[in-house]
């Protein structure tokens, strides 16, 4: 029997949907799972991706891209295989991709987190014959704390900036990261500042009905008053930049899975770093791996030989995967 | 624990001395009298006796985590420090116990000496339990030593002059040499020496920055005096009331491992401290011997009679701090050196040498003898004001180094493994090739020399292009290829290529380079023969 999905020079393909998931070379018809560079593409004829992605997508690719969007859950069927489209918790609307043929079951996970962040879904673990997991923190080093208590230590951190004088900067991804943030701060009634790129995303998403606070964009007519007692959201790439030399003085705090190593925050000369991530932990791999019931996993991007050598040594068939993931959010996941 | 393990993240957590000047003279203001004394010690390197090894503490850790010993191998390599790998891994504690403060952590280790195996694992798994994840980092770091924050000994000896109220260089004569954390208080330690006797106190030393512009906007020659640099170790002999003691400048206590330089004992007034350099050295030729010599003495408690006849060491004197008793350290350097050189004539003794002055009369004629430092087996030309006093620790102004260049070869980069602290997670530290015929061959590790942004582009650079892995080893696509600076090169069995190298670091990165045009074993058996 064919394998429902294959890896090619291209990306995963399926055989007999003929069509490709998150290819990183131009295809005819990519099905995509989340709208990051590293997975949405540049280039491909047709794209189908959930609904809460087409407008991140047209706002990533452009407006003209041919894109399609379906709903949670709803079964479009390309040529000879059933796709659906499973929260994946990564980002606003960030999927899992279930793909049937012949009563085989693959699902590619594409980036996931199972803890539930208030606005990128509930992730879904779905039973499956094979599963393709991501493994970008796939080390027991790390294990996320709750979100809620995250979120506590950043406003103790604000308000001890606020007391020393200086104003509070967050670095964390435009797309993702950053809603996540403002999401889940918007009870403290901070004024929120952002950065040009999570400006564009932002009015994309409160057009698209997204319940999210407002936001103030930063221009460099901006006065030095606003910043006070506020709080700043930028990307992680404006980490000593010039642009970020206009908001002295100020407390940066970084915002990533990475900071949970001492070493990356004293790296990226973080005052604070707060080990929040829109990827799995340890413990959530390894969960959800085994509530899929998959009876062969394919491990891409991240520590994917050791993930899948544990999965081994526990007997469940594993194999490591090489993919063109994992390039955009390096430093920041 | 909890207070020391706040100052701790609040030190990393800075990059700005000033505010880690600030938090230690909090910590110092308002820290548990008995924790204060450990925390100077550990800060200034006085680590307590080791009774865990990191090898226990690794198993022991396995044990409780129940994770294979390959899987704890890669969480700590991508980690780069063992106590922050054993923090992360440990489950959430069980049981909530009364906080124990540092020193009652710090004294209760040291009574574990001599206990059995089974007893200290019990103890360590249930410290384990009862301290907060980053209090176990600390408490780790404080087992495995190497507890480097960014805290220089100056930053420390600040923080204690503001506390106290005391000059700096009071502050870092007052916490040099022997005491014991257990047995004295900060104020005791920081009162006047008379009233706290140590017949082994050495004097902090004076350190030298290299000479960054011409020798000729020092001034005139004559006001200056020049001295070979030597390349062994920086050391004090101290006799008092009747007993040598010998510092290395890491502010250890030195004495039992140079026989040679303690039979000077009954050749030497007391009252005395003086600064020099101890050599391996050719009493017949009247020379330095390779260091590669002097590094079979140091790490060893118990020197042999081979080592003894092979690698004999001398003292090479620069200046005399102490005499008869009286603290002269801010007496010229004219008038030190002569005293010293009265002294070391009246001893008489050929372990005690001085370091001879070169003379010269023009900057022109120093630079042409500076060419030659390498004749001597020196590494360039130490230059010190006649006028100068004998400062504390590291200052510009009145002491220079002028170091020759470090010999340079190109090199291709052939493994890469991940590196430590703020470059955990990154691939950093490389081994380096050079050819032989059409083989490459591993002459040489190297771990800095790069900026963060060129650091970045090789981590990428060799996440791409890894072609296989043995354990946290990648062996890399020969292709990149780096200029490797060094300070000097031996014969080495030990090493497949047969050569060992002294300091070697990435001088700079050669991308207008093609592998073929690299160096060769044999341009590194050249510079062998001229060497040696």
């Amino acid at each position: 029997m064919q394998p429902v999905l294959t890896f090619t020079d291209s990306g995963i393909y399926c055989p007999a949907g003929d069509f490709y998931i998150d290819p990183w070379k131009p295809v005819d018809r990519a099905v995509i799972t989340h709208a990051h560079s590293d997975h949405a593409r540049w280039g491909n004829k047709k794209y189908l991706c959930t609904k809460d992605s087409v407008p991140l997508l047209q706002l990533r690719l452009g407006q003209d891209i041919a894109v399609e969007g379906a709903g949670w859950g709803e079964t479009v069927q390309i040529n000879g295989a059933a796709v659906s489209f499973h929260p994946a918790g990564h980002m606003i609307g960030s999927a899992q991709v279930k793909v049937t043929v012949g009563g085989q079951t693959w699902v590619a996970s594409g980036d996931y987190k199972t803890e539930n962040d208030g606005i990128s879904g509930q992730f879904e673990p779905i039973r499956c014959h094979v599963f393709i997991t991501e493994s970008t923190f796939g080390l027991p080093i790390y294990h996320w704390r709750p979100q809620s208590a995250l979120f506590k230590d950043m406003e103790d951190w604000m308000k001890e900036n606020d007391n020393a004088g200086k104003n509070s900067i967050l670095l964390g991804y435009s797309l993702g990261k950053a809603q996540r943030l403002l999401y889940n701060l918007q009870h403290t009634g901070r004024h929120f500042l952002v950065h040009g790129a999570i400006y564009n995303a932002h009015e994309v998403l409160l057009k698209a009905g997204w319940n999210l606070p407002p936001v103030e964009l930063i221009t460099p007519d901006t006065p030095k008053e606003r910043f006070k007692n506020s709080l700043v959201i930028a990307p992680p790439s404006t980490a000593d930049s010039t642009w970020m030399r206009k908001l002295a003085p100020y407390s940066l705090g970084v915002c990533s899975g990475w900071m949970q190593v001492r070493g990356n925050s004293r790296r990226m000369n973080a005052d604070a770093g707060f080990a929040i991530s829109d990827h799995a932990d340890w413990q959530g791999l390894l969960s959800t791996i085994k509530e899929t019931g998959a009876e062969k996993v394919f491990v891409t991007h991240g520590f994917s030989s050791v993930l899948a050598r544990y999965l081994q040594e526990h007997n469940i068939q594993a194999e490591e995967i090489k993919t063109a993931f994992g390039t955009e959010e390096e430093t920041t996941a | 624990m909890h207070h020391f393990s706040q100052l701790i993240s609040t030190l990393a957590g800075s990059t700005k001395t000033n505010e880690k000047l600030e938090a230690l003279s909090n910590y110092f203001a308002s820290a548990d009298e008995r924790d204060k004394p450990w925390v100077l010690a550990l800060f200034s390197g006085r680590r307590p006796k080791r009774v865990v090894n990191s090898t226990q503490l690794r198993q022991w850790c396995m044990e409780a985590t129940a994770l294979p010993e390959w899987l704890f191998s890669e969480c700590y390599h991508t980690v780069g420090d063992l106590a922050e790998t054993i923090a992360l891994l440990l489950p959430p504690p069980e049981t909530k116990a009364a906080a124990q403060p540092l020193h009652y952590w710090l004294e209760a280790l040291l009574t574990l000496e001599k206990a059995p195996e089974t007893e200290k694992a019990a103890f360590i798994r249930n410290a384990w339990d009862q301290m907060q994840p980053n209090e176990r980092f600390v408490f780790n770091k404080l087992i495995t030593g190497g507890f480097r924050i960014g805290v220089s000994q100056s930053t420390i000896v600040n923080a204690l002059s503001r506390t106290y109220q005391l000059e700096p260089a009071v502050v870092s004569h007052m916490i040099s040499g022997n005491w014991d954390p257990q047995q004295i208080t900060l104020p005791q330690l920081l009162s006047d020496a008379a009233s706290n006797p140590d017949d082994s106190k050495p004097y902090p030393f004076f350190l030298a920055y290299a000479l960054e512009n011409k020798p000729e906007e020092l001034g005139q020659p004559e006001e200056w005096q020049a001295e070979w640099k030597w390349d062994g170790i920086r050391g004090q002999i101290i006799r008092r009331n009747g007993q040598l003691f010998i510092w290395s400048r890491g502010e250890e206590l030195i004495t039992e491992k140079f026989p040679e330089l303690t039979a000077l004992l009954p050749f030497l007034p007391d009252g005395v401290a003086i600064d020099g350099e101890i050599l391996a050295y050719d009493q017949q030729q009247q020379r330095p011997l390779p260091f590669q010599a002097l590094q079979t003495r140091i790490g060893r408690k118990n020197v042999t009679k081979k080592q003894l006849q092979e690698a004999p060491v001398a003292f090479l004197s620069y200046d005399l701090l102490e005499w008869n008793g009286e603290d002269i350290r801010l007496r010229p350097l004219q008038e030190r050196r002569q005293l010293l050189e009265d002294l070391v004539q009246k001893v008489q003794q050929p372990a005690l040498r001085i370091s001879p002055p070169i003379t010269y009369a023009s900057w022109e004629e120093l630079a042409a003898i500076r060419e030659r430092s390498r004749d001597n087996a020196s590494e360039g030309i130490m230059l010190k004001k006649i006028s100068s006093v004998y400062q504390t620790g590291r200052r510009r102004g009145d002491w220079w180094k002028w170091k020759i260049d470090p010999f340079t070869v190109d090199a291709v980069m052939v493994y890469a493994q991940k590196g430590h602290g703020r470059r955990s997670n990154l691939y950093t530290d490389y081994t380096f090739a050079v050819r032989n015929g059409d083989q490459l061959v591993p002459f040489a590790k190297a771990y800095s020399g790069l900026t963060d942004k060129e650091i970045a582009e090789v981590d990428n650079w060799v996440k791409r292009n890894a072609v296989e892995k043995f354990g946290p080893v990648r062996t890399v696509k020969p292709e990149l290829v780096f200029e490797i600076a060094f300070e000097g090169i031996a014969a080495s069995n030990r090493h497949k290529s047969g050569i060992a190298l002294r300091f070697p670091r990435i001088h700079r990165w050669r991308q207008d380079k093609p592998v073929e045009e690299i160096n060769t074993l044999d341009d590194l058996k050249e510079l062998l023969r001229q060497q040696g």
